[in-house]
């Protein structure tokens, strides 16, 4: 029984609250950091933790194909046009976690005596067996008006895996395990003599019945009665069945264990839609347009924006924020120059964002967006202090990128702001000139935000790059910024005086 | 003697003797003849102490089933280069990995079958008994048999082996054990046969022949197997097992004896005929082998880790070498710990030569060295594998030795004396076929006095013409002719790897130094592209 909402043909691997941070490599963790991703988790998960465990898990792993983005944005359609398909269902995978944790006595399931381990998971499996009915009858209202593969999919797993004759014939071996009859137990001889390979069996519905198998001669069995009162055989009896039911209790237990597997599987998978619904209800309140990517090939390269914004911040800003264009056909390295404070860190992680958000399925705030997939998004932010307090910056700087680099591989994108810039000039775009060269080499995509125009200034004059494209923040006249990007040769200014004019005739 | 045995004494060859393989009387694994003593053994002897032998024989016996035994071989020196060649030869034939491991495998099911007749004993139930009993005769059959058929395809050049070779060959196919085996075998199988049902239900419990009802746990799995995500948690209870059984496990065991009335027959029959089916040869021979085995699994880890063990040529002849060896106690210490390399030297003997006078730094090794000279030679003497590429050594009559000892300087005054009186004893028990090893004496002496005596004593040593290693820091020691041959304990150079935190002056070049940053972390260019490569 498969629940495939987030991708077509496997499981999501998820961990819980406290075991996922510790699976995030590094470089995911600086990601969400350079990105602000936190305030996307935020509005998704409205607080919920479970929801934040999630999308915390689902956004830092992009899909890399187009078509598994597709598959998994065509769910998404679905769910914003039957929110209450994800809500309902979500609802009941809710359910399965707290009545199970209703069912369970102090000692819950650590349990050393099969029998309780038996007795507490024919309940669980009761339980289940209600709430599954529930899953199935609201996912079959909704047969006719869902489009999604993966939901198509899924109602029909529904529909096939759980028929009435399968309800009955589960609730038929509920019935059974509780061995009002005793119970029947094969064994072989160790050894030693003792009794092992213990076995529980299904009696054989014959005429003979055991009692009357014992009366046949000849003598086919021997029976012996524990004397009253004695405490010791009557325990060793106890202890012979429970040995005998130790297997079939293992298998009920995960039976039951694969049931609610099924149940946080669920959970899981619709958590991230219901994530993306409270994204689109907050980005939708700002006014702003949002579209579905268009996710193109690896090759060759694309990257075409129009109305672009960064939607963290648009969901933190009272004010308007302007969106930007961009059109980078067949251009492996982007190079934006220009003023400080010029909009070049937002325009930058806004097109991180909405890559990153692209490949996850999810929406994003622009008016259109279409762009190659890549091989994971990788980021390279400069920090205003060292991460460790071991090591000055520019060595912490080369071992951030040095761990990038260890986990990237050909396709990746990598987005650079601000890299080596606590060293000079000369140094900072000497490394970069020779990390960037490499990676482009290696096939690796950058887009590269600097003010070190030394560094600018060298790609720009080796012509022999078509690949390259140079963007500028820029300013009119007046030296007011429009944070507005647009093509434009590197400038070896970064309007440094401006700031300090703007900023003191201020005071 | 048991009857297997007497059956073989009685008929010496005859029928028993087989095909083209020459059969040499078989008279164990440690000696070549029947009437070898086992040398006497020194466990006091300061030598043991003094050359950490200790150390290195309690590594040997730790975790063996019989420790004593294996330290008074150990520890016993033999003279005779034939009972030393007889054993290196084991260890030869044993280098192949084939024969090691059915060798091991033999000793380790022999092992069982002793510990399942103490365990039989043990048992209440007169029925467990029977069955330990037999699980061990079956154990017994199979090793002897196994090892019987590895032993017979295995090219042996060691007399000690062919001789067993050919005893196991004659005890396999002597009627005792013929009949032992097909016995074994067919009660093995009958009860192997045997399966019950129980039904439990309150205070009663009855015990039915079998009759193939179906297995209800792989139903329920069956049942619920569309929910399967992988691998499930296991929420089988671990029963502890003990040897045993309680009270309702001796009922259902006497019930299941009344149901199978003919198996439990025939296993008391076998009791009776077979219950001392052990053969004291092979129990005997089993002991020696253990020797050979104990010692290869205390050197294996070392030569796991690089090290190399060779057989030594022995000889009467003073003129020894040997190449790449080491103090075998403080290497299985160093690599044991994972505490780094051990360092190997080299040396040797030749024409007139007879004495290694070592001096020079401290912490330098001369005290390591001395203990391997004398490890070395005693190692050979009980015909065991040496630390090395390449060895000659000597054969000896004793070993002496004199190690200045921490214990020793808390009380000086008379130091000097015993000292001197320790040293009278050792030369005067000493012969010309003996060793001595003389380590740091006349330390708390003041100089004109330790090189007076020292001198005295290097006479002495020389005119009885003995093998001797002499750590001294008297350096005119080293010069007192022919038969002297100096050793010096160098200062290891620091390891070039290792960086030196140094400063020197050069031109600043910020350029260079960023770069150089840039490569400690991997990250020029040329490092990337490599990094990258698919």
């Amino acid at each position: 029984m498969k629940v495939h909402l987030l991708f077509a043909d496997t499981d999501f691997e998820f961990a819980d609250a406290d075991g996922f941070e510790a699976k995030l490599d590094p470089t995911q963790r600086s990601l969400v950091q350079d990105l602000e991703l936190d305030r996307i988790f935020g509005v998704m998960s409205r607080g919920n933790a479970y929801i934040d465990t999630i999308v915390r898990q689902v956004i830092p792993r992009g899909l890399t194909s187009p078509a598994a983005i597709r598959y998994r944005q065509a769910v998404l359609r679905d769910f914003i046009t039957n929110p209450d398909l994800a809500v309902d269902l979500y609802g009941v995978c809710v359910r399965s976690v707290e009545e199970r944790k209703g069912n369970w006595g102090i000692w819950g399931r650590s349990s050393t005596n099969p029998t309780s381990i038996l007795g507490g998971s024919v309940r669980e499996l009761e339980m289940y067996v209600r709430l599954l009915k529930d899953l199935r009858s609201i996912a079959l209202a909704y047969t006719d008006k869902v489009r999604s593969e993966g939901l198509i999919g899924f109602i029909a797993s529904l529909e096939e895996n759980l028929s009435d004759e399968y309800f009955e014939t589960i609730e038929e071996h509920l019935g059974q395990l509780r061995f009002k009859e005793g119970v029947l137990i094969s064994a072989d001889l160790a050894p030693d003599l003792s009794g092992r390979d213990f076995v529980l069996r299904r009696p054989n519905e014959t005429k003979t019945t055991w009692r009357q198998r014992l009366g046949i001669r000849p003598k086919d069995g021997y029976s012996f009665t524990i004397p009253p009162r004695d405490e010791a055989a009557a325990q060793a009896l106890e202890n012979l069945r429970a040995r005998g039911v130790n297997l079939v209790a293992n298998a009920v237990a995960q039976s039951s264990d694969h049931v609610q597997s099924y149940f946080s599987l669920l959970q899981a998978e619709l958590a991230f839609y219901i994530g993306c619904l409270n994204l689109r209800a907050g980005l939708t309140e700002r006014g702003v347009d949002l579209c579905f990517p268009t996710p193109t090939a690896t090759a060759p390269v694309e990257l075409h924006a129009t109305g672009l914004r960064d939607a963290s911040l648009v969901l933190h800003t009272d004010g308007p924020v302007f969106g930007n264009d961009l059109r980078a056909h067949r251009k492996t390295l982007v190079i934006v120059t220009g003023a400080n404070s010029g909009g070049k860190s937002t325009f930058l992680r806004s097109i991180g964002l909405a890559q990153v958000l692209m490949h996850c399925g999810c929406f994003v705030s622009a008016e259109s967006f279409d762009s190659s997939v890549c091989q994971g998004v990788f980021s390279h932010f400069i920090r205003e202090e060292d991460s460790t307090m071991t090591r000055g910056r520019l060595d912490d700087e080369l071992a951030r990128m040095s761990q990038v680099i260890g986990v990237m591989g050909p396709g990746a994108l990598l987005l650079c702001n601000e890299s080596f810039a606590s060293t000079n000039e000369a140094e900072g775009s000497e490394i970069g000139r020779q990390v960037v060269r490499a990676l482009l080499d290696s096939g690796v995509r950058v887009i590269y935000v600097t003010h070190q125009f030394d560094f600018a200034e060298s790609f720009y004059r080796s012509s022999t790059r078509s690949d390259v494209l140079f963007l500028v923040a820029e300013r009119d006249a007046k030296g007011v910024r429009n944070f507005k990007i647009a093509e434009h040769e590197p400038e070896a200014t970064s309007y440094g005086a401006d700031l300090y004019v703007k900023v003191f005739a201020d005071a | 003697m048991n009857p297997v045995e007497e059956t073989l004494e009685r008929a010496p060859g005859t029928a028993l003797e087989t095909e083209h393989r020459p059969t040499s009387p078989y008279t164990g694994l440690l000696f070549p003849s029947r009437d070898a003593k086992m040398p006497e053994v020194a466990s006091s002897e300061a030598f043991v102490r003094d050359l950490n032998l200790d150390q290195i024989v309690e590594g040997i016996v730790a975790k063996r089933e019989q420790p004593d035994y294996l330290r008074s071989i150990l520890l016993a020196q033999v003279q005779d280069a034939d009972v030393i060649r007889y054993r290196q030869e084991v260890f030869s034939d044993l280098e192949a990995p084939g024969l090691r491991r059915a060798a091991l495998r033999f000793a380790d099911a022999l092992r069982t079958v002793r510990s399942h007749i103490t365990q039989a004993a043990k048992m209440p139930h007169a029925l467990q008994r029977h069955g330990w009993l037999l699980d061990a005769g079956a154990i017994y059959c199979d090793a002897v048999s196994e090892f019987g058929r590895t032993l017979d395809a295995s090219t042996l050049l060691a007399r000690a082996l062919q001789g067993l070779r050919g005893y196991v060959e004659r005890y396999r196919s002597s009627a005792p054990f013929v009949e032992l085996e097909r016995e074994t075998q067919a009660c093995k199988e009958a009860f192997g046969a045997i399966t019950y049902a129980m039904r439990i239900t309150p205070g009663r419990i009855d015990v039915v022949r079998s009759q193939g009802e179906p297995d209800y746990s792989a139903e329920v799995e069956e049942t619920f197997e569309r929910f399967s995500q992988g691998v499930a948690k296991d929420y089988r209870v671990k029963f502890r097992g003990w040897p045993g059984i309680d009270r309702i496990g001796g009922e259902v065991l006497t019930m299941v004896a009344k149901l199978f009335p003919d198996e439990f027959a025939q296993l008391e029959s076998w009791c009776v005929r077979h219950r001392s089916f052990f053969d004291r040869t092979i129990r005997q021979s089993e002991r020696e082998l253990d020797f050979y085995l104990a010692l290869l699994d205390y050197i294996e880890p070392l030569k796991a880790a690089g090290l190399s063990f060779c057989t030594p040529e022995v000889s009467q002849s003073k003129a020894i070498h040997v190449d790449d060896t080491f103090d075998l106690a403080l290497a299985a210490k160093l690599v044991s710990a994972k505490a780094g390399p051990v360092v190997t030297n080299d040396f040797m003997l030749c024409g007139p030569e007879r004495i290694f006078v070592v001096s020079g730094p401290n912490q330098g090794g001369k005290t390591t060295f001395a203990r391997t000279f004398g490890q070395l030679h005693h190692l050979a003497s009980i015909g065991a594998p040496v630390p090395g590429t390449a060895a000659a050594l000597a054969i000896f009559d004793r070993i002496f030795t004199h190690f200045e000892r921490e214990e020793d300087l808390v009380r000086l005054s008379g130091k000097l004396e015993d000292d001197l009186l320790r040293i009278h004893d050792i030369l005067s028990m000493a012969s010309t076929q003996s060793i001595v090893i003389l380590n740091e004496i006349f330390t708390s002496t003041a100089l004109s006095d330790a090189r007076y005596l020292g001198t005295k004593i290097m006479e002495r040593i020389i005119a009885l013409d003995l093998l001797c290693v002499f750590v001294t820091f008297v350096d005119e020691m080293a010069s007192m002719g022919a038969s002297v041959v100096s050793m010096m304990s160098m200062v290891v150079p620091s390891n070039p790897a290792e960086r030196t935190f140094k400063v020197v002056r050069a031109p600043a070049d910020g350029l260079a130094h960023a770069l150089a940053l840039a490569e400690k972390h991997g990250v020029t260019y040329d490092q990337i592209k490599e990094r990258l490569a698919p």
